[in-house]
């Protein structure tokens, strides 16, 4: 027994330090690497839930609606029932949240409408457009149109 | 020798306990649950439809990105272009996005040409060229199809930005890390459509969750002749264009 393992300390030394460099990359890699990188994919599962808790700016047409039941109401008969009140308004997450804080801008309805329906070779003929300056020689268009529900 | 070696060993020895105990407490906080809030990833499929035909180059769908996401100046992570195409000339549309449509385009009513226009994002590809060369695993596919960047991972070494045959990723100039869009992710997940969507007076974009059989996005895909951007680079984006004109890039 004696002989046989006599001159195995060379071979035992390097299988030691082998060995112990292992365990130090498995030690170092499962302190480096989060538990749950590889679970889905090969990348951290966790940010996947980071990204979803940022906070919301547009709060959607269903909170507005909640409560501006009146203008809902107008909206909802009217041709434009499907612009939602924050394509115009903008964003309103935050008035929602605390409506006597923040109120949101008035609008400058001239620029508000030309916006979308100042004529365009471009935009599609099925939507309705009009050269501002020939249709009502720069007058504002609210004296005639009601914006959530324009009729003449 | 010998006692060189025994302290080498010990200092090693030491490493990797406090390597463990590391590990340990990293695996408690690092924990990300399935399903969260109600919401199971495993049961959407996020996509997007665009009717060329609805667009009419407003700019909402940018402006309420930039709010929505802080989107930096001068930046997008979603833009319009105009198109104008002389006749046959399929080859040279004229195609400009002052500053990303933002602010409409100015009206153009050139008989000469057709113009139309073009929103553009990123196409949440199921074969992302972003994923496959990010060296550190910081972009990725979610479960859900959405085509995200780990900020937390991303060195900021442009892979990505070049990968990316639609041109939709950037370096945000604060962060310094890669910046995208993210299908409005913590929208979508929420039960709201993204800001694009519900910012566009005309539905020209839609928000499509092809996991749904109830989403009238089947109905969409059926009845019309939809397109995707750059179909040859095999990236088989999930942005699905209705009337998509052959000129487009």
């Amino acid at each position: 027994m004696n002989r046989k393992w006599k001159d195995a300390a060379h071979l035992i030394r390097p299988a030691v330090v082998f060995l112990a460099g292992l365990l130090i990359f498995l030690g170092l890699r499962s302190a480096l690497v989060p538990s749950d990188f590889g679970k889905w994919g090969h990348y951290r599962a966790g940010a996947l839930e980071e990204i979803r808790s940022k906070p919301l700016r547009y709060a959607g047409k269903e909170t507005c609606a909640g409560c501006h039941v009146e203008q809902a109401g107008q909206w909802e008969a009217g041709k434009h029932a499907r612009v939602a009140c924050e394509a115009c308004h903008g964003p309103a997450a935050a008035h929602a949240a605390d409506f006597d804080k923040v109120k949101p801008a008035r609008l400058d309805i001239a620029s508000l409408c030309s916006g979308c329906h100042e004529k365009d070779a471009a935009k599609p003929s099925w939507f309705r457009q009009v050269a501002s300056a020939e249709h009502s020689g720069g007058a504002g268009c609210e004296g005639c149109h009601q914006p959530h529900h324009p009729k003449l | 020798m010998d006692t060189s070696r025994r302290e080498w060993l010990t200092g090693a020895g030491k490493l990797f306990v406090l390597g463990f105990a590391t590990a340990a407490g990293v695996e408690t906080s690092g924990q990300a649950s399935l399903n969260s809030g109600g919401y199971d990833v495993r049961k959407h499929y996020w996509a997007m439809t665009i009717d060329i035909e609805k667009c009419i180059g407003c700019g909402n769908c940018v402006r309420a990105c930039e709010k929505e996401n802080g989107v930096p100046e001068g930046f997008f992570r979603t833009w319009v272009e105009r198109y104008e195409i002389k006749g046959a000339d399929l080859e040279h549309p004229q195609v400009s996005s002052p500053d990303g449509g933002k602010h409409g385009f100015p009206p153009s009513n050139r008989a000469d040409t057709k113009q139309f226009f073009v929103p553009k994002l990123c196409n949440h590809c199921q074969d992302s060229p972003c994923v496959q060369v990010c060296p550190v695993g910081a972009t990725f596919d979610s479960p859900d199809g959405v085509v995200l960047v780990d900020e937390s991972y991303c060195l900021g070494c442009r892979y990505c930005v070049q990968a990316c045959p639609y041109g939709c990723r950037y370096i945000h100039p604060e962060k310094r890390t890669v910046d995208k869009c993210t299908l409005c992710y913590h929208r979508i997940t929420r039960g709201l459509t993204t800001a694009c969507c519900e910012a566009c007076p005309t539905q020209a974009r839609v928000l499509a969750d092809l996991a749904n059989p109830a989403d009238p996005v089947h109905e969409f895909l059926r009845t019309n002749k939809v397109q995707v951007l750059k179909p040859h680079m095999a990236t088989r984006p999930k942005v699905f264009y209705r009337g998509l004109d052959g000129a487009v890039r």
